[in-house]
């Protein structure tokens, strides 16, 4: 399947990738409203990490892993892998009690502490290329056929 | 083939899943003693106290069972396994024939003999969905409850009934609450929690007779003689392996079904999995059962592979718990309270008032358990460093920092984890830069 990688060396570290995710994940899906706006700002699936006030820095996120440790540690249900391999969350079934956050070696599931959700890549169902990828000034974040690592 | 699975939880959705994705064709039977599909079932707590409907009890999507093509036998209980006939009995005495099968009871709630116990109508457990349902029921009729017990049990009932404004008092035998998942500092600050939301969170001692007459309950008596008034007990003292059903079989049990690292019992074609099997410690290699979730999950899936015909090594159990008190959110993992602290590295930062709490347990350099209260995000990260066993010698400085992540780690690893295949040994800025 289709994932998304992450070169650290063309990382700017200047975190579009995680402006563009919450944009996408807005309901205006226009940057300004989603940030200014709406009545509630969506969190990033992508997770930009600097060390040495941004000289080396990485955007970490989702691998949707052959075996998700993600859906093994969900207690509701919510998690499920469909039949493209691609991880998704269930928000109406997620009862926010965060064994997703435990299992998730990446540290890709977020918390919506707010609608107490668990927040992950979803890879953007309504998009050929996810939005993070689409939007690095890089080329940093590729989104190409490969394995989980 | 025809594979025959003993329950219907979690570990039994581990199998299904992992034998479909091997064969196709077989059939697949699974006895269950419960009238529910699949259900979550650590949400009891939560459709107790009202925060989920029963709807959201559902584990599985709809329509999985005739999807995955599965023969579901809901209210029946295996009472018996004839491993020679290859056969099961049921309790309504007939048999069902298999050529693999799979024990996945899960765990009986342990209920000690109590003084005056015996015709009170207001004893429950609280493991089972029916058990949430029938304290529900009641629940108009509930002014004062007492828990036996200071587990994650016992305080996740405790707190569904606080929910729906019940007095709860939970008696705990040892010093403090949580003391199999948590050290002392996070079980302070869970207790702290605790009382805070009305709940009386009683240590040290324990219900030495239940008080009243004919079937109604007006208190119960602590060792310490202490008398506390109620009107409905909730014993939630453990869970031991629901196993007794093999009696006579030739599955060897001990404290569970005891287990290989692909899931097989001691008898041919008999495979256990869940908190009913007796499975090697991720550390020791030691076998112990270990109710865990997402371990039970794994089991299953290792024991539906070998059922089927492939292979997948079990790497050891590693406990891990993620559980919310009154939006308190705990995670903690691995090696959590060492015996003997002098073998290992112990970091800690807390901040009681705040409800913060951090602790990372290292031996001989290697992560080997996190405690983390308040703060939670990214967990997992610790949980992947324990499994791989990292040397965290050159990165122990910074295990403590709030934001601790990859960054931290050598850019070997994060290369391996998220770097496009081929990307690894990508040379440095200078070469880079050059080429642009």
């Amino acid at each position: 399947m289709k994932r998304i990688y992450s070169i650290e060396d063309a990382c700017i570290g200047c975190h579009l990738c995680e402006v563009a995710c919450i944009t996408e994940h807005s309901l205006s899906k226009d940057p300004v409203k989603a940030f200014l706006h709406e009545a509630e700002r969506p969190i990033s699936r992508c997770t930009v990490e600097e060390w040495d006030d941004g000289v080396v820095s990485i955007s970490t996120n989702c691998r949707h892993c052959d075996e998700p440790d993600c859906l093994r540690a969900c207690i509701s249900g919510a998690i499920r892998k469909n039949a493209q391999g691609v991880v998704r969350i269930d928000t109406e079934q997620c009862v926010g009690c965060w064994s997703c956050v435990m299992a998730c070696p990446y540290g890709a599931v977020q918390r919506n502490l707010k609608r107490k959700k668990a927040n992950k890549c979803d890879l953007c169902p309504d998009r050929q290329t996810p939005a993070c990828v689409e939007a690095c000034p890089n080329r940093a974040l590729v989104y190409r056929e490969g394995s989980q690592k | 083939m025809n594979y025959v699975i003993v329950g219907n939880s979690v570990a039994a959705v581990g199998a299904i899943r992992a034998i479909r994705t091997l064969d196709q064709q077989g059939t697949i039977t699974v006895i269950s003693r419960e009238r529910h599909n699949a259900y979550g079932r650590p949400l009891i707590s939560y459709l107790l106290g009202g925060v989920i409907t029963e709807k959201r009890m559902a584990y599985l999507p709809e329509g999985f069972y005739e999807e995955q093509r599965i023969n579901l036998l809901l209210n029946s209980e295996v009472v018996a396994v004839d491993s020679a006939g290859k056969k099961v009995r049921l309790a309504a005495g007939e048999c069902v024939p298999y050529d693999k099968l799979l024990l996945a009871t899960g765990g009986d709630p342990f209920v000690p003999p109590i003084e005056g116990m015996a015709d009170k109508d207001r004893i429950f457990t609280f493991t089972t969905w029916d058990d949430a349902a029938k304290l529900k029921g009641i629940a108009a009729d509930i002014n004062r409850a007492v828990v036996i017990g200071g587990g994650l049990i016992g305080l996740k009932a405790a707190e569904g009934l606080n929910l729906i404004d019940k007095c709860v008092t939970v008696v705990e035998l040892a010093d403090r609450v949580l003391s199999s998942a948590f050290d002392r500092p996070a079980g302070k600050i869970v207790a702290r929690k605790m009382k805070a939301n009305g709940i009386d969170v009683i240590t040290e001692d324990t219900v030495v007779r239940i008080e009243g007459e004919g079937g109604v309950i007006s208190g119960v008596t602590l060792k310490s003689g202490d008398f506390i008034p109620c009107d409905t007990v909730i014993v939630a003292i453990g869970v031991r392996p629901a196993a007794s059903f093999l009696k006579g079989s030739g599955v060897e049990v001990n404290r569970g079904i005891v287990v290989d690292n692909s899931m097989r019992t001691s008898v041919e074609d008999v495979y256990a999995a869940g908190d009913v099997a007796e499975a090697a410690d991720f550390f020791s290699g030691d076998k112990n059962p270990m109710p865990i979730w997402p371990d039970a999950y794994i089991q299953g899936d290792i024991a539906g592979t070998a059922m089927a015909g492939g292979s997948k090594e079990y790497e050891g159990g590693l406990a891990m718990n993620s559980i919310e008190f009154f939006k308190v959110s705990t995670i903690s993992m691995g090696v959590t309270n060492p015996r003997d602290p002098s073998e290992y590295e112990i970091h800690t930062y807390q901040d009681i008032q705040n409800y913060q709490y951090r602790k990372i347990v290292l031996q001989a350099n290697r992560l080997v358990g996190a405690v983390l209260v308040g703060n939670v995000d990214r967990a997992g990260i610790f949980s992947g460093l324990i499994r791989e066993k990292i040397d965290m010698t050159p990165y122990k400085e910074s295990l403590m920092l709030p934001d601790f992540g990859f960054i931290n780690l050598s850019r070997d690893i994060r290369n391996r984890l998220f770097a496009p295949q081929g990307k690894a040994a990508d040379s440095g800025r200078a070469e880079r830069a050059a080429g642009h």
